[in-house]
């Protein structure tokens, strides 16, 4: 009879089956990634495990992390959003701007006003693209220019520094709780509800539903426009969030703030699994792959590589994971043709 | 019934005022505006200051257009440009003789494409994500050969092309270059099978496969040339301003991009001139002129990119969605006569 799912495992439990079923867990083979790389680096440089460099890790992942978090959303639906760098500057300055002008005012509200401001940027690619129909990469490739453009224009030279923005706000980057920062746990908690929401419920599994097959998903009712447009808006709302935690983190901000993290944030996305042909991956392995990432630049840093290395690495790393990504997929629709055959 | 004639005649009209003639009124409203604006727009040295300011975008810009007719796409020209020019500095700097170095920049640059077309055509992978990819790792392949230093004596005959002039004209030498290209790529485009065939692409991949398009070599080829191009836009970039850089030219796929959708190629592909092309090159350049001219920070002039990417799709798409809608309103209020001609009877 035809082959069910229980003896396909069993035809393929050979020495490669278990490679197979390992390959096919992206979080799997991350997290043995991230494994081997961090052993090999501390048997060249203990170091590299000490308190002081597990929070700077940790720190320095935090806020890729916080942006893979959208940019999932939006990569899962066959898009992509190259403008979430151009928000966090604006919104980090703007965090700035508020403490500089407001002495006193709760950290809470200016997290909620750059979140707000976040959103509202997001609206306008959301509004461009679902309404206006350009397609999403030329939308956020103009906006990514537009906002820092109007971000260089507003800030004029000008910068905030730490002295000008309250100890309490800075503790979200320097504090710990249980040994790790304030600033990752706000990540790992909004983690959890995108992995969550992703899954369990209707409007994420909408975002998978609409990236394996536009037509599909129009004709099972789906509002499709309002989706991508939700979701512009969510990778706005991301970016606003990361602008302010961007301030908590670094102190200093000027009008070059976030520039050029959009190429990180889509490398660790797309490394971490997310297709991006859209419709398959986590949030789980997308944060992994921005964890990777970041474990991966510090075992460049502890062995002493010229950091311009770095944006080389990071290039072949999309390639690699683009080029493995459709591997997989090119297998995966070759075995279930065979498996049709036999109808 | 009359009215239904009028209709259609105006959308005769509409269809008839094309892309490319709308482009040239604007040309002519910028240029008229730029004359009226500034005192210094309409002389000699400022003319041939435009030209030579967005002679790398326009170098870009033609094998681009080729690209998206066949529904690709290329974001790592600006990277190759970069690429390209660090390599002529340690070149130099290694004192080989500047034809051979030249050389191996274009071959390089040829070779930066063919991995795009690699990439693309024999895997398969979207041109978007590859070029996403190689626009990050050949920008690092630059900073690896050069880091953070810069190259800056070179040999004054070379930079002298960068600079130069035509002799009794305002046109500078590396816009010669373009002038050729352009040509040979509306020859190209217009005139040859190769240009049929890249129109057939982008208009249906499937059917032009089944009638026997090798769309694999043609993209392949395409992707070289963009390459290459690009690593004679760096070399030209270069000589210009007689310095080399890891970080020369950075976003400046942006605008090469918005020069060819507001040229009038459209994003599914299939469509678009080497005319329209280079029109709204002009356009741009004299936009950028005009603003500069009127001493406007560098910062708005990349919001003014930026929206006239946006502007350049944005504005079609409204036009055929407010043509559809007053098409179906047509097609309803003739439905309804009938009904009500029948009900009638």
């Amino acid at each position: 009879m035809f082959p069910t799912h229980k003896n396909e495992f069993k035809s393929g439990s050979t020495g490669l089956g278990w490679l197979n079923v390992f390959l096919r867990s992206r979080e799997a083979s991350l997290v043995l990634l991230i494994a081997v790389l961090t052993t090999v680096t501390t048997a060249l440089n203990p170091r590299f495990l000490s308190p002081q460099s597990l929070k700077d890790l940790m720190l320095n992942v935090s806020i890729i992390a916080l942006l893979v978090l959208g940019q999932t959303v939006i990569i899962l639906m066959r898009q992509i959003d190259l403008s979430i760098s151009s928000i966090v500057g604006i919104t980090a300055f703007l965090s700035g701007t508020l403490f500089l002008n407001h002495p006193g005012i709760p950290s809470l509200v200016v997290v909620a006003i750059a979140i707000l401001a976040g959103l509202l940027l997001g609206a306008i690619n959301a509004a461009l693209i679902a309404w206006g129909k350009i397609p999403a990469l030329i939308t956020t490739l103009g906006t990514l220019y537009i906002f820092r453009g109007a971000n260089y224009a507003w800030v004029h030279g000008r910068q905030v520094n730490a002295a000008n923005v309250p100890g309490s706000f800075l503790a979200i980057g320097t504090a710990t709780f249980l040994g790790i920062p304030i600033l990752t746990w706000i990540v790992l908690i909004l983690l959890v509800i995108f992995a969550i929401g992703l899954r369990q419920y209707r409007a994420g599994r909408e975002y998978y539903a609409i990236g394996s097959n536009p037509t599909a998903a129009v004709l099972a009712g789906i509002n499709v426009s309002r989706r991508i447009a939700t979701g512009f808006a969510i990778s706005g709302a991301i970016a606003g969030l990361a602008g302010a935690l961007w301030l908590a983190r670094f102190g200093t901000v000027d009008a070059t703030a976030g520039e050029g993290i959009e190429l990180t944030v889509i490398t660790s996305t797309v490394v971490g699994g997310v297709a991006i042909t859209g419709g398959v991956g986590t949030v789980v392995g997308a944060v992994l792959g921005a964890l990777l990432l970041s474990v991966f630049s510090s075992t460049l840093v502890f062995l002493r590589v010229p950091s311009f290395w770095q944006q080389a690495f990071q290039g072949a790393m999309l390639l690699l994971a683009i080029a493995l990504d459709a591997y997989l997929a090119h297998r995966h629709a070759m075995r279930s043709r065979v498996k049709w055959s036999h109808v | 019934m009359s009215q239904n004639q009028t209709g259609t005649s105006t959308r005769r009209l509409a269809r008839r005022v094309s892309w490319e003639t709308m482009l040239a009124g604007l040309l002519a409203i910028a240029i008229l505006g730029g004359a009226l604006v500034n005192r210094d727009f309409l002389t000699v040295e400022n003319w041939s200051n435009l030209l030579a300011n967005f002679v790398e975008i326009a170098l870009m810009a033609l094998p681009l257009s080729l690209i998206v007719i066949t529904g690709e796409i290329d974001l790592s020209v600006a990277s190759i440009l970069g690429l390209s020019s660090s390599l002529l500095g340690l070149l130099w700097e290694a004192k080989v003789a500047m034809p051979l170095a030249i050389l191996l920049c274009l071959l390089l640059g040829a070779a930066a494409g063919a991995l795009n077309g690699f990439l693309i055509v024999r895997f398969r992978l979207p041109s978007l994500a590859v070029t996403i990819g190689t626009l990050a790792l050949l920008r690092g392949f630059a900073y690896i050969l050069l880091g953070d230093k810069a190259v800056a004596d070179f040999p004054p005959e070379y930079t002298a092309f960068g600079i130069g002039v035509i002799p009794f004209t305002f046109i500078p030498m590396p816009f010669a270059l373009f002038i050729i290209l352009a040509v040979v790529f509306w020859i190209l485009l217009h005139h040859t099978t190769v240009g049929r065939r890249l129109y057939a692409i982008g208009g249906n991949q499937t059917a032009a496969l089944f009638s026997g398009v090798d769309l694999k070599r043609l993209k392949m080829l395409l992707f070289i040339a963009s390459g290459a191009i690009s690593a004679l836009a760096g070399i030209v970039y270069t000589f210009r301003f007689s310095s080399s850089r890891a970080d020369n030219g950075t976003g400046f796929e942006l605008s090469a991009i918005a020069a060819v959708f507001l040229g009038g190629v459209t994003v599914q592909g299939g469509k678009g001139t080497v005319t329209g092309v280079v029109l709204s090159l002009l356009l741009i350049g004299i936009i950028n002129n005009v603003l500069t001219l009127a001493d406007v920070a560098n910062e708005i002039l990349r919001i003014v990119t930026g929206s006239l990417l946006i502007a350049s799709i944005l504005l079609p798409n409204l036009i055929a969605s407010t043509r559809e809608r007053w098409r179906v309103r047509q097609r309803l209020r003739e439905i309804a006569k009938f009904g009500a001609a029948s009900t009638a009877k």
